[in-house]
């Protein structure tokens, strides 16, 4: 396609641009990250973008980071490859959707290491790493049903995927723990991030009767929509109590910060393996934001049901299960369903009274 | 005191010739004050926008596979804007595309079918495209309904089924409930151009639609009768032409070539059909359609030159870390300067102060 003594040429010519510059930088470990939304979204990006700053502030000159915001995930390859090929040695994908191109990447780079977000599929290079923000739906669950005085609550989905059906089951399993009769509806924005349509999803949820709306979509918009009714809601991913300081209850917020500090000096250290991580309340990759706006006695019912998420006491997903025709999922985990059945999770628990969308 | 337009009687071709040029230089020096007031070197903003993208051959390789579906569709596009029909909706086209050349290759999954499975994908992908772009057409030849209105609407039909399909009855059965097919076997993949290349060949349909398009305009009856169509409609109605007829080819080649631009994305780039298929490409290719003058050739520089700003915008973020804002604020600026020449290479600015109208 081009001419080769061409392509020689210019790739020296970079060759040199780029050893003048590059020496001094070298020794730094450069670490990358690739953001679906923009920084400035309030919610998942914005997240991982805290836990970027964090490895700065963590590892100050021995690390230098960088981010590409706003990568669409239909074109996202070349992204990650152009942090694979300007010396990154570490890689964040913070998208399902970057899962296919990240593997790509990885292998024609195996000397890069790859950390992709909420992703199932593995490489020698490549770890997966998500956090189990089911067990903070639980609690939230608990005091939605407690704060309802029409007893029904409501959800704002992103789409029907499994880590989003597991956040709506056991929002309603916390819910049912303290009110058995409590009802629930569901609308589907079809976006993470699409301020417009949150809003209206929460608004039409509000028009159904419902005083308390959980989010799993990354603006703060159906929470301010809660706020401009006088109703409730819940932050999403980051504590969002400054924009709806009336409503908002608590919030569940998304703490990267330890895993990617651990993960950079793993790389630092050489002691870098690729891995499954999926932690929760307990190593704090999940954090419940300050619990405001109810009683008393609510704000203790929360606290402790976080306690016993923590110690291991409570799952949220403790056998028996129920579908929604009634009939008993099979138990695989100790007590429990297994995470991989929670990670794949297509069904709607007894008692949602609504069908999910397949 | 107002400043008019007025028509100049002649334009000079060397004016012409230059105009592009001039509007690239005015759009560096606005969005170098704009980086300098930031504080940046503007110098560097360049090397790392323009010339590194131009001197690497990595970079030169991923400005083709970016610029493919690009030039692909706006080639399409020039047919119905030469012809002044306006055809919004090559998004949809390209999804139509994608999706019918895709059911071949999740019909033939797993089985041992041949070397004839890509080319029909291929004829299936055009015709999908071309069928769903003569909706648009049929109606306006019909009823008269006004096809910017039609062609753009039928944008969401077509991401809807897409959604529709890869969270139902194409799901992968294997992949966790998550929206998206099994990916492509070998036989449904479009070829690389190269061993460890991105670039498939898409580009060479490109090439080839870029050339025949360029004898078509050029040199052939029917090329004449868009031209007149779009410059003189009832002289075109006088010469016998059929509007109708002429309605429904440019719509069917228009929609043809981005049903092509679809599936070879899918097959060439992404190996599998997922919610999201498209970064927007049948919505930026109507710039390029218009920055490159309607021209074949100039559509080819075009789509170059926007998938320079698309590349230089992440090599800014990642080596000088420049907010993406800045890129997006400068393809705006580009646009803007190349249209604002074009407009002074045909008209002049006349200042008409009071008492000096008429």
């Amino acid at each position: 396609m081009f001419s080769r003594s061409l392509i020689g040429a210019l790739a020296g010519a970079t060759a040199l641009a780029l050893s003048a510059g590059g020496a001094a930088a070298q020794q730094k470990l450069k670490v990358g990250f690739i953001y679906v939304g923009p920084v400035g979204d309030y919610g998942w990006s914005h997240q991982h973008d805290v836990g970027r700053k964090a490895i700065e502030k963590a590892f100050g000159d021995k690390v230098e980071t960088t981010y590409v915001e706003s990568v669409p995930e239909a074109d996202s390859e070349r992204a990650i490859e152009q942090l694979a090929r300007t010396g990154h040695g570490l890689v964040f994908t913070t998208s399902f959707g970057f899962m296919e191109p990240t593997l790509k990447v990885a292998k024609k780079y195996p000397n890069v290491k790859f950390e992709h977000a909420t992703g199932f599929k593995r490489a020698p290079n490549v770890s997966t790493y998500a956090a189990k923000f089911h067990e903070g739906r639980y609690i939230i669950g608990q005091i939605a049903a407690k704060m309802s005085k029409s007893g029904t609550i409501g959800y704002v989905g992103a789409f029907p995927i499994p880590e989003v059906v597991a956040g709506i089951n056991s929002y309603f399993l916390g819910a049912q723990s303290v009110n058995p009769n409590i009802k629930i509806k569901v609308v589907w924005a079809n976006s993470w991030y699409d301020p417009a349509k949150e809003a209206d999803a929460a608004k039409a949820l509000l028009d159904q009767g419902v005083d308390v709306v959980a989010q799993h979509t990354d603006s703060p918009a159906p929470l301010q929509a809660a706020e401009a009714r006088g109703k409730f809601g819940f932050g999403q991913a980051s504590d969002m109590a400054q924009f709806a300081p009336k409503a908002q209850l608590t919030a569940i917020i998304d703490n990267w910060s330890d895993y990617y500090v651990a993960r950079t000096k793993a790389v630092l250290d050489g002691t870098w393996k690729s891995e499954d991580t999926w932690d929760g309340l307990a190593q704090h990759a999940v954090v419940m934001a300050p619990y405001k706006n109810m009683p008393d006695d609510v704000k203790k019912m929360a606290e402790e049901t976080e306690a016993a998420i923590k110690s291991g006491k409570l799952n949220p997903f403790k056998c028996p299960v129920l579908k929604q025709d009634g009939s008993q999922v099979e138990c695989k985990g100790n007590g429990a369903l297994s995470d991989e059945q929670v990670l794949g999770m297509n069904f709607y628990v007894k008692g949602i009274d609504d069908k999910l969308p397949q | 005191m107002r400043f008019e337009l007025t028509p100049r009687p002649t334009i000079s071709p060397v004016m012409r010739t230059l105009a592009p040029v001039a509007a690239f230089v005015t759009a560096f020096l606005i969005a170098g004050l704009v980086i300098w007031l930031m504080g940046r070197s503007p110098i560097a903003a360049f090397q790392v926008y323009v010339s590194q993208p131009l001197s690497d051959p990595w970079a030169l390789q991923e400005l083709l596979v970016k610029a493919t579906p690009l030039a692909l569709i706006a080639i399409g596009l020039s047919y119905c804007f030469r012809a002044n029909f306006w055809n919004i909706g090559a998004e949809g086209q390209y999804v139509m595309g994608a999706i019918l050349g895709s059911w071949l290759a999740l019909k033939t999954h797993g089985t041992d079918a041949g070397f004839w499975v890509m080319p029909a994908m291929l004829v299936l992908g055009i015709m999908g495209g071309a069928l769903y772009g003569l909706i648009p057409a049929f109606l306006k030849t019909r009823f008269g309904v006004n096809e910017i209105l039609t062609s753009l609407m039928l944008v969401y039909v077509a991401q809807l089924v897409l959604d529709y399909l890869v969270r139902g009855p194409w799901r992968d059965p294997k992949g966790f409930n998550f929206p998206q097919s099994v990916t492509f076997d070998p036989a449904a993949t479009l070829p690389l151009l190269g061993e460890g290349s991105r670039v498939h060949y898409g580009t060479i349909f490109a090439l080839v639609a870029v050339l025949v398009t360029a004898i078509v305009l050029g040199r052939t009856l029917f090329g004449y009768r868009l031209k007149l169509t779009g410059d003189a409609p009832r002289a075109a109605r006088f010469a016998g032409f059929n509007a109708k007829r002429t309605t429904m080819a440019v719509f069917a080649i228009s929609g043809g070539l981005a049903g092509l631009a679809g599936i070879s994305e899918v097959s060439g780039q992404i190996g599998q059909l997922q919610p999201s298929i498209s970064p927007g490409y049948g919505f930026t290719a109507i710039t390029v359609a218009f920055l490159g003058r309607l021209n074949p050739i100039g559509i080819l520089v075009a789509s170059l030159v926007v998938a320079l700003t698309f590349i230089g915008g992440e090599s800014a973020q990642i080596l000088l870390k420049l907010p993406l804002d800045l890129t997006q604020a400068f393809q705006g600026i580009l646009l803007l300067c190349v249209l604002s020449a074009d407009a002074l290479v045909s008209h002049r600015i006349r200042f008409v102060t009071r008492g000096g109208r008429k």
